[in-house]
């Protein structure tokens, strides 16, 4: 019962994260403020569905595929964040010495 | 209640995407669009309990063909067209409503309708080589439409290289991602030949998994950590086609020593089903990554 309790609470948590990543890359003017929302957001909350549900698991296995998965989405994340950013800057590069 | 409110959810968002997919401007964005349509697609399947579907769907659908497509953007001239204004076709609109209606009657009665082709399956399941039914009907009750459908990736392949397209100039490859995709590699590698030899007892097989691999070598090719492909070497044109020349080797053999084309001896069906697949496979990732990658000079 505790149990099912915090990983209620857990789990919305990592679903307004997910929200407030969302509502990020919508509002946020630029490219380097939206992708800092997503990212940011996104994987503390994913991490903290996976939590929630970690708790519920009842066995080992999925508990481990799910750490897994996590720790897959982050390291992807880690890298497509700076290299969509890196893009930018070159494109914007590009555009300044064109004006 | 609440598994009513999420198929809602997911077919309005599938519907939604779709139309915005077709009706928006910017190729790109239709492009964006049309992958996060097949991801909601892939949970659909899930949802449906369809796990071979999503699965390609997740790798084929929107991994590979996302990929594609993007590739074939960024060598495409139509870029400058985006803009244009579309015109409404009214009479286009009719035809696909009468249309419409036409597949909504043929397809209501089929919803009491029971098959009597699972149970069928599921019967001769034993004799079959194989322990799950998807993988028996795609390699054994209806192997021919599979041969095709290696048949149609060849011709795909050959007609994208008639094209002569050139390569478009890759960013120079950045330490961070080269890394990573070292890292990820590896591990492609193992759920892909996972989900091969997963295939003969569960969701999984042979499209699937070279979808996979063919992510994974596309990502090593992009950071230049793979040698370029190149059709002048014999080696890739030897796996190019080794899935189908092995598939048709097998249906001429068992048409010539055995009883029809493609019907496997019993004794070995299991052996002749699994070195179809691993063959398949390698055929079906390098013809994906060339697709995407395209002929690179060093």
């Amino acid at each position: 019962m505790m149990i099912e309790l915090i990983s209620l609470i857990v789990i919305s948590a990592g679903v307004f994260f997910f929200v407030a990543g969302t509502v990020g890359l919508i509002r946020f003017p630029d490219a380097y403020s939206r992708l800092h929302a997503v990212t940011k957001a996104d994987t503390l909350g994913l991490g903290l569905v996976i939590f929630g549900l970690i708790l519920q698991s009842d066995s080992i296995r999925s508990a481990i595929l799910m750490f897994g998965i996590w720790v897959l989405m982050m390291a992807s994340a880690a890298t497509a964040c700076p290299l969509l950013a890196r893009y930018q800057q070159l494109s914007d590069k590009e555009k300044h010495r064109d004006d | 209640m609440t598994e009513w409110l999420f198929d809602g959810v997911l077919v309005s968002l599938l519907l939604a995407l779709a139309t915005a997919c077709v009706f928006t401007r910017s190729l790109f964005n239709s492009i964006t669009l049309y992958i996060a349509f097949g991801l909601l697609l892939t949970i659909t399947w899930a949802r449906l309990g369809a796990a071979d579907l999503a699965l390609a769907e997740a790798a084929i659908g929107a991994g590979i063909t996302g990929a594609l497509l993007l590739s074939a953007y960024a060598q495409s001239s139509f870029v400058k067209e985006q803009h244009q204004k579309r015109q409404t076709h009214w009479l286009a609109f009719a035809f696909l409503l009468l249309i419409l209606i036409w597949l909504f009657q043929a397809i209501w009665p089929l919803a009491d309708l029971t098959s009597s082709l699972t149970e069928l399956s599921q019967q001769s399941l034993n004799n079959s080589g194989v322990d799950h039914p998807t993988t028996a009907v795609l390699l054994n009750y209806r192997a021919w439409d599979t041969l095709l459908e290696l048949g149609v990736l060849l011709l795909a392949f050959l007609g994208a290289r008639q094209l002569a397209i050139r390569p478009y100039k890759l960013p120079t490859s950045w330490p961070l991602l080269t890394a990573w995709s070292r890292i990820l590699a590896p591990i492609i590698v193992v759920v892909g030949s996972y989900i091969l030899w997963r295939g003969t007892s569960g969701p999984g097989g042979a499209f699937q998994a070279g979808a996979l691999l063919a992510a994974g070598a596309i990502l090593l090719s992009l950071t230049e950590v793979l040698p370029p492909l190149r059709w002048r070497s014999l080696w890739l044109r030897c796996v190019v086609l080794l899935g189908i020349s092995l598939f048709i080797l097998v249906a001429i053999l068992t048409a010539w020593l055995g009883n029809a084309w493609l019907e496997y001896p019993l004794d070995y069906n299991s052996l002749l089903i699994f070195s179809i697949e691993v063959a398949a496979t390698l055929s079906i990732a390098i013809t994906l990554t060339w697709l995407v990658v395209g002929d690179r000079e060093s």
